[in-house]
């Protein structure tokens, strides 16, 4: 019975506890990544560090030694024989209806944000790294892998499409904290 | 030039001798009779000669080597040295550089420490290249030529540049940032007389000026126009009609909002190109079924002089075969932002014989660079970049590739290699097989990583190639090293000059050989690495002959740095925060030091305190 019990706790009851927070922020197994911004940290079991454990892998800044400008060049391969496209819902506050779009489509951020903007007629800013979108007040977010809700922008073109689960305009002071000192 | 500036004092003994000498035989001129007149007329012919002679002198190490003989040599130098290269804009200020040099036609500054590239210090930390502007506006009206790295220029200093200097010839920007497209603009617009505008990796900000549309009209003296990094869309229209009027363009590197249909019409207005980047290569819609296309394979065969391509940023590997034609001229071909495969790379590799200098992504793997060390036995700089630039992705490229490498191209003088696993024996056949290596860069992703296939640290690999290069000047270790790495380095890099360290040495002693080992060192970069006060006192023999330290997440002390500059004065230490850290507690995160005639700089951030 205990062990039923326990058993339960690890799927049933954790998915309807009440909770703060946005949905599907929990801990979970993540890969470390190296990029600024990115504040990932290893699940409970590497938590428990000592000192014979090599040195905690929290985010490494600058590592590996690639300039920005690199990393946010790379495009995704662009594989002809691959059927279907990447589609995703992609929604705006305040808008009535949702979009669907297909992220295969696109090369890289420019084309997808200019799309966007196109779809819903409005303005999203200029994007830097360290400020979010200035100029705007929305912010564009997406909903990656893990459930967690992240500035479109921040990683590799690469890996925000295979990560990416859905879009969300962000719009007024929920996009302004979203878009300061991430 | 900052190197010796130090040794300025020099015996004027020459001199004497030489007048006395040129007196009694008898030499050229009438002058008049008296002794000591005739004296200073022979010494005013000598300095002539000497600045004929000098004006031959072009390398800036002859230079520098000249300047020490005497005062005479010194001053005629002085006046005879057009191109004036400073390695660091803080060790030397622009009055006293414009004192010294009296008729500079071309000017070369460096600005920031190379790890500010990674993001490792906040940005605004100097670096400005405006009162630089303003004193060679003054000293020198007639200069031609600047050439910056990592600096800070606005669009004033552009419009300074365009407006000040009637000459103004050529503007090559590396890494640099602070100014835009509006910027721009007036720099073309008014710059008559321009003949390279080179952009290189630096940060341009979309003021939505439609730059391109500012050049003046009629014919262009345009050379060379690289703006491959700049991040905007331009006016398609204007370019191709610049491009027209300019028949002396020779290097034209677009940007990736460039199409390959529009880079069509620009390549049949220029075939005499030598150098192209050709923009995204790829469409700028998807193609209809029933379009035409235009005739690429046509364009390419009209470039009978092109040597280096470049571009690539969107590429539709659908069209690279329109590139064949060209492959078996290429000395220069950078696919560094192309992500293709093995098979999308071999049939233009395999046409490559004269390749010397290749730039690609991880992404062709191991069997890429097999075929590129198959057919390109003239390789001498290769630089190979990953996809995934995290610590923890799959590695497509390995040890096999560098094996391979190293038995194709035994020429190899260059390499920067990106990797996830890594073996020292594959590291010590490339030191074996290439003894030709100057610059050895091999970078594994995962920090602290052994041999995979031994579980030893990679101490043997880099041991090797200190030891087997003998040319070796440029170094950057990685993977899992203990302090015996860097005794090798220290007992056999005799011709280091430029060290990079990370995540690598158990303890001070590391940093003490290198010190005290590498007579040439110049600049060291070090992060996150157990050196800490003792290490750096160690150098302090050293530190005058480098131009700048740089060690961040080490574990090194104020009171540590403190004694440093205590003892050094002519040393400029600086300790670098995180923009919102508040001064706390002794621990440095960053030192960056260098050495300087001129005292603490005056245009600190807060961020950073100088010792």
């Amino acid at each position: 019975m205990e062990g039923r019990v326990a058993y339960e706790n690890d799927l049933n009851l954790k998915a309807t506890e009440l909770r703060l927070g946005l949905p599907g922020t929990h801990e979970e197994q993540q890969a470390v990544s190296s990029r600024v911004g990115n504040n990932k940290r290893p699940n409970d079991e590497s938590d428990d560090q000592n000192e014979t454990a090599p040195p905690p892998k929290a985010q490494i800044v600058g590592w590996p030694p690639i300039r920005s400008y690199r990393k946010n060049n790379y495009q995704p391969k662009k594989t002809e024989s691959d059927g279907g496209g990447i589609y995703i819902k992609l929604s705006m506050d305040g808008a009535p209806y949702l979009r669907k779009i297909d992220l295969k489509v696109y090369s890289g951020y420019p084309e997808l944000l200019k799309a966007v903007e196109n779809m819903f007629k409005f303005n999203i800013g200029e994007y830097s790294e360290r400020e979010g979108y200035k100029g705007s007040d929305y912010a564009p977010t997406y909903e990656d892998k893990d459930g967690d809700w992240m500035l479109v922008g921040d990683v590799p073109w690469g890996m925000f499409i295979t990560s990416c689960k859905r879009l969300r305009i962000m719009k007024g002071s929920e996009a302004r904290g979203l878009g300061c000192g991430v | 030039m900052s190197e010796d500036d130090e040794r300025q004092q020099c015996p004027p003994s020459d001199l004497e001798f030489v007048s006395n000498k040129a007196r009694n035989c008898n030499a050229t001129g009438s002058g008049s009779g008296h002794p000591e007149l005739q004296s200073v007329y022979l010494d005013q012919v000598l300095e002539n000669v000497l600045e004929n002679v000098l004006h031959f002198l072009t390398s800036k190490r002859d230079r520098n080597a000249a300047s020490l003989v005497c005062k005479s040599w010194y001053r005629v130098e002085a006046l005879t040295r057009s191109e004036l290269f400073i390695g660091n804009c803080y060790a030397v200020s622009p009055a006293r550089a414009t004192a010294r040099f009296a008729r500079v036609r071309a000017l070369h500054l460096k600005g920031k420490p190379r790890f500010a590239d990674f993001n490792l210090m906040p940005p605004d930390w100097g670096a400005h290249f405006n009162p630089w502007a303003l004193a060679m506006a003054k000293a020198y009206p007639w200069l031609e030529k600047v050439n910056l790295k990592r600096m800070s220029v606005t669009d004033d200093d552009l419009a300074t540049l365009a407006e000040l200097f009637l000459g103004f010839k050529e503007l090559v920007l590396v890494c640099c940032d602070g100014f835009g497209t509006s910027g721009l603009a007036i720099f073309v617009n008014k710059c008559r007389q321009l003949k390279v505008l080179d952009l290189i990796e630096s940060e341009v900000s979309d003021d939505e000026s439609d730059w391109i549309s500012c050049f003046p009209e009629g014919e262009s003296h345009l050379e060379s126009l690289i703006f491959d990094c700049v991040e905007c869309h331009i006016n398609f229209e204007a370019l191709e009609r610049l491009v027209a009027r300019s028949p002396l363009l020779k290097k034209l590197r677009l940007n990736r909002y460039v199409s390959i249909g529009q880079l069509y019409h620009l390549m049949i207005r220029a075939p005499q190109l030598t150098h192209l980047g050709t923009g995204s290569f790829s469409p700028s819609e998807i193609a209809g079924q029933g379009d035409q296309e235009p005739d690429y394979v046509n364009a390419f065969a009209a470039c009978k002089s092109l040597v280096c391509l470049s571009g690539f940023r969107e590429i539709i590997p659908d069209y690279l075969p329109a590139i064949y034609i060209v492959c078996a001229n290429l000395t220069s071909l950078n696919f560094s932002y192309a992500n293709i495969t093995a098979e999308q790379l071999k049939p233009i590799i395999s046409k490559c014989h004269k390749l010397q200098v290749f730039w690609v992504l991880d992404s062709i793997c191991d069997e890429g660079l097999q075929a590129v060390a198959a057919t390109c036995k003239e390789l001498r700089e290769l630089r190979v970049f990953p996809v995934d630039a995290r610590e923890d992705s799959d590695g497509p490229v390995s040890e096999v590739g560098l094996q391979a490498i190293s038995e194709g191209c035994r020429k190899l003088q260059s390499i920067l290699y990106f990797c996830q696993r890594m073996t020292n024996t594959a590291v010590i056949a490339m030191s074996k097989n290439c003894p030709d290596l100057v610059v050895f860069r091999l970078c594994i992703m995962g920090r602290h990583r052994a041999d995979h296939v031994t579980g030893e640290p990679m101490d043997d690999g880099f041991g090797a190639i200190v030891m087997n290069c003998k040319k070796l000047t440029r170094l950057a270790v990685s993977g899992l090293l203990t302090d015996k790495a860097f005794d090798y380095i220290g007992r056999h890099g005799k011709l280091v000059r430029t060290l990079s360290v990370a995540f690598s040495g158990d303890s001070d002693m590391a940093l003490k050989y290198v010190l005290e080992g590498c007579p040439q060192l110049q600049k060291l970069e070090i992060r996150d690495s157990p050196f800490g006060d003792a290490a750096l006192r160690s150098g302090l023999h050293h530190y005058y002959s480098m131009r700048f330290l740089w060690m961040s997440s080490c574990r090194l002390t104020r009171h540590g740095c403190q004694e440093i500059a205590r003892a050094m004065p002519r040393l400029v230490v600086e300790v670098i925060r995180s923009a919102d850290e508040e001064e706390m507690d002794d621990a440095v995160e960053i030192l960056y030091m260098y050495r300087s005639l001129v005292g603490p700089r005056t245009d600190t951030p807060k961020f950073v305190t100088i010792l």
